[in-house]
């Protein structure tokens, strides 16, 4: 598929090169289409723009130049004030609401919430696929059906009798609350995990089996190696999923010592009165609990991108 | 030269013959024996499965019949929720106005997803600018709807500045009751456009190449070709993300709990707003236990219409 859509391109581009040579005609048809990418790329990257334009903003100036396209009176207030660098009067005296955000916390929360989920399910996930995909035995494809089924159940649905468990538990404001149900699994990573496995050949895994290897061991030594990718792909995706996660850490996880980026950004917004709400800080607090996903996009958005048509489709 | 080798290979054959025989006695035990490996990798996500998908869903089909603040135990009263719902006004507004919005909210998504299809497909095939279509879908939703809860502020928001500049009125789009809903679709589908359009991108180049070579032989119009061929090639990839995309906003919650929580009035509550209220506010487990099971057949319903309406496992290149 891929070469044929490359050699295509290519073809596409010749012709238009030398139809260019020739007779020099603007193709409007292509300037138009271009036109359109650009305004698509530019309604899509602007807001980003002017998040960051105004968290350099302060809060007293924001008013008067509200249709400045530079920072009204640069200040890095902003930011000191959401990474706790700023005294409430200091914040005060720079239009802030006085209101707290404890981002060092709630940032340690989210890397918590999410790394732990992401790598349970991960690998608890690919145990089950190597199970669904490698091994033979009695009542494979009923248990599979009914783990894909579970994908139609919407996740709103679960949440309520989730959380009264979590709660009979005595498990409400831990991490332990918080993490479980996304810990063991979801179907939809089991489902994509057990596409990878199915496809590997069987020979090496046969060569390790005559050598008198189990099945820890090629799991650990053949298997996971060999779908590095795709697992890497998986993790990348639960991450920035479980990053971005609010329902069921508001649910469960509300207290201050539990409480992660998503909903500490809602309660930090609720907290300023409406009269004047902190936009700067706001902008900053935003701003900041998006950077481990940009981080991670800028490293790894070529994987993310590629992965997306995959995940959907497949 | 030729029965030579033959016979070279026999011996192999003969050879390679009590081995299968081994390997095919081997595989009952191994059978048993896989089952017992099987079942060892298959526990943990067992135990997520049955913990936390399979007895919620039943217990939360079981708490739909009951009346349940958490306080005391669930006590049965059959459909009684389910009747309550015919009478309740709110439950109808919830219904009416998530209809509204994943009527909004799909209908412009789609339309302007395939259209960046097409461009990202004929035009600009690049990595960087599908990248910076997907931005938005890798934020948080919360980070979404503050950005756009800023933007468009009454008073100092910059698409009113915009809008006050070209000489109109400033409009409340979250604090107004005929506003409210729209702006939410409208930020939700700056939010996935880039997505789904990725979704349809993906389906598009899996459409054949000499499929479009044939049509310019026969020298359709684009437009007929687009009819022709690109929409119905793409029917199958299209159902499954109109199916995903549907099913997901009728799950909207994290904009609207960040920017008008369901307000002004009843403007902007949504299905999972009114569950979330009537569960968390109200401690009436029961009533949203009996919505989240309407909500779920709701959802179940589309899949299936839209599965079977729109034949989407059926492909026209077979």
């Amino acid at each position: 598929m891929s070469t044929s859509t490359l050699t295509r391109k290519k073809s596409v581009n010749n012709n238009s090169s030398h139809r260019n040579s020739v007779k020099k005609p603007v193709n409007w048809r292509r300037v138009g289409a271009w036109a359109l990418v650009a305004i698509a790329v530019a309604v899509t990257v602007a807001p980003f723009l002017w998040m960051l334009r105004t968290a350099l903003s302060s809060n007293a100036s924001l008013a008067s130049n509200a249709g400045n396209l530079l920072p009204a009176d640069f200040s890095l207030g902003a930011f000191k004030r959401v990474l706790g660098m700023q005294t409430p009067e200091e914040a005060i005296a720079e239009g802030g609401s006085g209101a707290a955000i404890n981002f060092w916390l709630y940032l340690r929360n989210s890397v918590i919430f999410a790394s732990v989920t992401t790598a349970g399910q991960v690998f608890f996930s690919a145990m089950a696929a190597y199970a669904f995909s490698r091994l033979r035995w009695p009542g494979r494809n009923a248990v599979f059906g009914l783990f894909l089924a579970t994908m139609m159940v919407p996740p709103i649905f679960t949440a309520l009798p989730n959380f009264l468990m979590i709660k009979n538990l005595g498990l409400l404001n831990t991490f332990a609350g918080m993490t479980l149900p996304f810990l063991f699994m979801t179907p939809f990573a089991i489902f994509f995990l057990r596409q990878f496995f199915l496809s590997m050949s069987r020979e090496v895994e046969e060569a390790a089996m005559l050598d008198g290897a189990k099945h820890l061991r090629i799991f650990f030594q053949i298997v996971l190696p060999n779908a590095a990718a795709p697992l890497a792909t998986l993790a990348l995706l639960t991450f920035i999923g479980q990053w971005n996660e609010y329902f069921w850490p508001l649910l469960v996880g509300q207290d201050e010592s539990v409480r992660v980026l998503t909903v500490g950004l809602g309660v930090f917004k609720s907290q300023s009165p409406q009269g004047a709400p902190d936009w700067t800080g706001l902008m900053a607090a935003t701003l900041v609990a998006a950077v481990p996903v940009l981080l991670l996009f800028i490293a790894f958005g070529k994987k993310v991108v590629n992965s997306i048509g995959f995940s959907g489709i497949k | 030269m030729t029965t030579l080798t033959k016979q070279q290979q026999d011996p192999a054959a003969r050879a390679g013959l009590p081995k299968a025989g081994k390997t095919a006695r081997r595989s009952l035990t191994n059978r048993l024996g896989d089952l017992k490996v099987a079942l060892f990798f298959i526990f943990p996500a067992m135990i997520g499965f049955v913990l936390f998908y399979l007895v919620p869903t039943i217990r939360g089909v079981y708490l739909s019949f009951t009346e349940y603040s958490i306080l005391g135990d669930p006590t049965w009263i059959g459909i009684k929720n389910y009747t309550a719902m015919l009478g309740d006004e709110l439950f109808w507004n919830a219904m009416g106005v998530t209809v509204q919005y994943v009527g909004l909210n799909i209908g412009f998504q789609t339309l302007i997803a395939l259209g960046l299809a097409l461009l990202m497909h004929r035009v600009a095939k690049s990595t960087f600018i599908r990248g910076a279509l997907l931005l938005p879908f890798l934020v948080a939703n919360v980070i979404v709807a503050l950005l756009w809860f800023w933007m468009l502020d009454y008073q100092m928001g910059i698409v009113n500045e915009i809008i006050s500049w070209m000489g109109l009125p400033r409009i409340a789009f979250f604090g107004s009751e005929q506003w409210a809903i729209p702006t939410i679709a409208a930020v939700n589908v700056w939010r996935h456009m880039g997505y789904t359009a990725l979704l349809l991108f993906a389906g598009l180049q899996s459409i054949p190449n000499h499929v479009y070579e044939v049509a310019s032989l026969d020298g359709a119009s684009p437009t007929r070709t687009f009819w022709s061929i690109t929409m119905p090639l793409l029917r199958p990839v299209m159902v499954l993300v109109l199916v995903v995309t549907v099913i997901g906003s009728f799950q909207v919650f994290d904009t609207v709990a960040v920017t008008t929580a369901g307000g002004p009035v009843n403007a902007s509550r949504v299905i999972q707003m009114y569950i979330y209220q009537k569960a968390f506010g109200e401690s009436d487990f029961g009533y949203a236990s009996a919505l989240s099971v309407i909500l779920f057949l709701i959802l179940a319903l589309v899949a299936f219409v839209q599965m079977k309406f729109l034949k989407g496992n059926e492909s026209d290149l077979d």
